[in-house]
């Protein structure tokens, strides 16, 4: 099978610190990867380079894009990879308010990236909208309101909703569940297995919270101080961690 | 252009109207392209047209027939002054008839009289960036214009229909220019839209906001819409009280006290030229008797 996403030797420096040093894995179409580590390990920034936010000092993101197949897309240039952020890729940040045009009502928010793309039509828009908040739990009726009427919780799912009605191929997430009340958390939790289940998602998740990618990850990767310092299949990792890293940090000893 | 005399013809000193001219060509060549520029003090306020001015400026001749319209009115103060400025240094002809003007500066309407090859229509623009309204980083919306990602626009339209059932912009409805450059038409009433597929040039000038935009003649203008909310070129559903016209667009005016209004073109050489040929509306009186 032909890999979605390959890195390779990923670099990022902030002057002479490590943001995250060489990188890599690969990503099969419908898998989710998980990266843990604590706070200050690397796992934005290197989520940032993989997906075009910021430009790595080195490596290589090669993408199978679906005009020219695999392409690395540091190198493309800056419209072509704009073009993959508002058509294949999608980003959830932790602050739904990096995700969201606050001054936008929902409706708005999830139609964008239909319109970005070339949807003229309002009524087909605004169904489109409807269904989606209703598959992210939003109220119909909750659609000309705007994102600073809502809860915390509702709006990262209209993030999640903004993010999915175009179908995108690959889903960047950071810290999703990030900001959130404990019940809160549970909740969108569940929203986001169901929709990555549905919809066969490919994703890479950001995380410090174990039960996260507990409940969506196939894979894992574990950061430490801007190093991979293990990957494996999830269970596998958290049931039966080799790194000493790993070990403290699942067992809870780390204040992550 | 050797005397002395000329040197400030129309204020501007040669240099930077050279300098101006140069962003109207770039911006003739790039139609709907906000072309930078050094945009100078004027001796009026900003807000009072000063890119508008500088952008005349640039133009005039002194063979020039000047036309000066505010709202379709050449008799309001911000016309008269600007008139006024550039009689005063320019001692260009200045007329109030749009046919016999080789140059019309304008502020939120374009002429009901269909303008003619040869003539120059200049706009005075508060804010040239079409995308400001849900995108206020610079950067970001200069990105948004080279790489033609306009799906904001629509954003903006669609929470109009969201909010008030249809497309409420009225005024500086924004246009996709020959396929190209999404366009802000400063703030004339959409009605005007469809005017501007014209035969004369049309120049744009933000002084402010230092930003120089071009039309040349005969290029496409497109009003951007939804397929099942189609763009509409709307104005009130009356025709004129004074000269009976139902086809201009209509200002409505408060005649009394107790609030009585009546609608009148906002374009007073149309409304004039039409009562001059014998046209009479509702409330009008011909215009013999009115002189009388
Ligand atoms: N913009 C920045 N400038 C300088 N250092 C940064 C910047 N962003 C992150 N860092 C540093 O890079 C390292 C990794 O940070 P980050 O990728 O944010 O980690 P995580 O997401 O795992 O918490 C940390 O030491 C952090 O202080
Ligand atoms: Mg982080």
């Amino acid at each position: 099978m032909t890999p979605l996403l390959k890195v390779e030797n990923i670099n990022k420096f902030y002057g002479g610190r490590i943001g995250c040093a060489d990188v890599s894995f690969t990503l099969y179409p419908g898998e989710v990867m998980g990266i843990v580590g604590e706070s200050g390990s690397g796992k934005s920034t290197l989520l940032n380079c993989l997906a075009g936010q910021l430009e790595p000092d080195g490596g290589r993101v090669m993408f199978d894009t679906r005009a020219e197949g695999m392409k690395d897309t540091v190198s493309m240039s800056e419209p072509e990879r704009r073009m993959l952020g508002r058509t294949d890729w999608a980003f959830v940040h932790q602050n739904p308010r990096d995700g969201l045009r606050m001054g936008v009502s929902a409706g708005g928010n999830v139609g964008e990236r239909l319109m970005a793309v070339g949807a003229r039509h309002y009524g087909d828009i605004r169904g489109k909208a409807v269904d989606w908040l209703d598959r992210v739990e939003i109220a119909e009726d909750r659609v000309d309101d705007r994102p600073s009427a809502f809860s915390g919780g509702m709006q990262q799912r209209l993030q999640i909703a903004r993010n999915l009605v175009t179908g995108p191929r690959l889903v960047f997430m950071d810290e999703p569940t990030g900001g959130l009340d404990v019940s809160v958390q549970a909740r969108l939790l569940d929203l986001l297995r169901g929709l990555v289940r549905q919809m066969g998602l490919s994703a890479i998740i950001v995380t410090h919270d174990l039960a996260v990618v507990r409940l969506l990850a196939d894979r894992l990767m574990v950061m430490k101080s801007g190093h991979v310092v293990e990957t494996g299949l999830t269970d596998q990792v958290l049931d039966d961690p080799q790194h000493a890293y790993t070990q403290l940090l699942v067992s809870s000893v780390l204040q992550v | 252009m050797t005397q002395s005399g000329q040197y400030n013809f129309a204020y501007l000193d040669e240099q930077t109207k050279r300098m101006i001219r140069r962003a109207l060509l770039k911006g003739l060549a790039i139609p709907g392209y906000q072309v930078p520029f050094a945009s100078r003090e004027m001796p009026m306020p900003y807000g009072w047209g000063t890119g508008g001015v500088q952008v005349s400026a640039a133009c005039l001749t002194p063979d020039d027939r000047l036309k000066v319209i505010d709202q379709g009115a050449d008799d309001t103060t911000n016309a008269v002054s600007i008139r006024k400025f550039f009689q005063r240094t320019a001692d260009v002809a200045v007329t109030e008839d749009t046919t016999d003007a080789t140059l019309i500066q304008t502020r939120h309407r374009i002429p009901e009289t269909e303008l003619a090859e040869g003539q120059i229509l200049v706009y005075q623009v508060p804010i040239p960036e079409p995308l400001r309204f849900l995108e206020p980083r610079e950067t970001e919306t200069r990105k948004m214009h080279s790489l033609e990602e306009y799906g904001l626009m629509h954003v903006k339209l669609y929470e109009d229909i969201a909010r008030h059932g249809q497309i409420a912009t009225s005024y500086a409805y924004p246009v996709k220019v020959q396929g190209r450059y999404v366009m802000d038409p400063s703030p004339i009433p959409k009605f005007d839209n469809p005017k501007m597929e014209m035969a004369a040039i049309q120049l744009f000038g933000a002084g402010r906001e230092q930003r120089i935009y071009a039309l040349p003649p005969y290029t496409d203008v497109v009003s951007l819409d939804f397929e099942d909310h189609p763009f509409e070129a709307t104005k009130a559903n009356h025709s004129c009280a004074l000269c009976g016209a139902s086809d201009s667009y209509l200002d409505e005016v408060i005649t009394d006290d107790q609030g009585t209004r009546m609608y009148v073109c906002s374009d007073t050489d149309y409304c004039a030229t039409r009562r001059a040929q014998g046209h009479v509306g509702l409330q009008g009186v011909p215009l013999e008797d009115n002189a009388a």
